[in-house]
């Protein structure tokens, strides 16, 4: 694999809370974060990958509406027995995102795996979406 | 004595004494809910927890590989290095949205403590990494027994 030669920045990293209140009110009283995702596209698929640290498959719902697709992760605080907490330069919360998809996606066959803390989403075009290399016939 | 203190304040003054009162009190109870977070050097964001008997920090590594992890203890200087490694993209792949960022990190941490390198233990689950450092045996407190004289 490549060297990674640059230098991961902090302020690159930080955790932004959500803090829209068009949604509804939460039941959990918990902080929520809007996990930070990257999107890239493939010939066959969209993928989504999104920084989701204390998640692992269990504890992540993925639901889709219509055409929405909203990713909820719950992370139980992992609190060191017997131990207080003396300094803090981040907090833990749930995390929570929506994508709009375009009708252009396979809904029935979106994979999701979780690795380390990331959530991979796979989302395959739809037939007609797909390049699709058209074959010249002799005359 | 009424008099006394409406000419040292004001006619308002007690009332401005009672509502600087109050905004020392609700800054207090706010400083009690939750412990204010510290702004860290550089990647990754850490979290300490004490006892007397040792020290864990807990830092939140998403994507990053533990064989990628190096940690290090001299004493009470702790380090975590390591590196986040992008996706590979192939060719006529690409990117629509990139928030997520990638390189190498060092964070170097003082304790508040010497700790027992040898007893140096890290976890590194769903993308968590916890190290458990227990203090360093001649550094605890002892109690002093007093002999009769």
């Amino acid at each position: 694999m490549a060297e990674v030669t640059q230098e991961l920045q902090v302020q690159d990293t930080e955790k932004q809370e959500v803090t829209s209140m068009s949604e509804a009110e939460r039941t959990r009283d918990k902080k929520v974060y809007i996990p930070r995702a990257d999107i890239y596209e493939t010939n066959e698929d969209i993928y989504i990958v999104a920084d989701m640290p204390g998640v692992d498959e269990n504890s992540v719902e993925i639901l889709l509406e219509k055409n929405v697709l909203t990713i909820n992760g719950y992370v139980e605080p992992n609190i060191p027995e017997n131990y207080s907490l003396s300094y803090a330069e981040y907090e833990v919360g749930d995390y929570q995102r929506s994508f709009t998809l375009s009708n252009l996606i396979d809904q029935d066959n979106i994979e999701a795996t979780v690795k380390n803390g990331v959530l991979r989403l796979r989302l395959p075009k739809a037939g007609p979406a797909k390049a699709r290399k058209i074959t010249v016939k002799a005359a | 004595m009424y008099r006394g203190m409406f000419d040292r304040y004001g006619a308002r003054g007690p009332w401005r004494e009672m509502e600087r009162f109050q905004r020392e009190m609700e800054r207090l109870l706010s400083n009690m809910a939750e412990p204010r977070l510290h702004r860290p050097a550089s990647y990754p964001a850490m979290n300490v927890w004490t006892n007397n008997e040792g020290v864990v920090v807990t830092a939140e590594l998403p994507g990053v590989e533990p064989e990628d992890i190096d940690i290090s203890v001299v004493n009470d200087t702790l380090t975590v290095s390591g590196a986040r490694r992008p996706d590979e993209l192939k060719q006529g792949e690409k990117y629509h949205r990139r928030e997520r960022n990638f390189g190498r990190f060092t964070r170097t941490f003082q304790l508040p403590f010497r700790v027992d390198a040898d007893k140096v233990e890290a976890v590194f689950d769903k993308g968590v990494l916890q190290i458990s450092l227990p203090r360093a045996e001649a550094d605890k407190p002892r109690k002093i027994a007093i002999k009769a004289g």
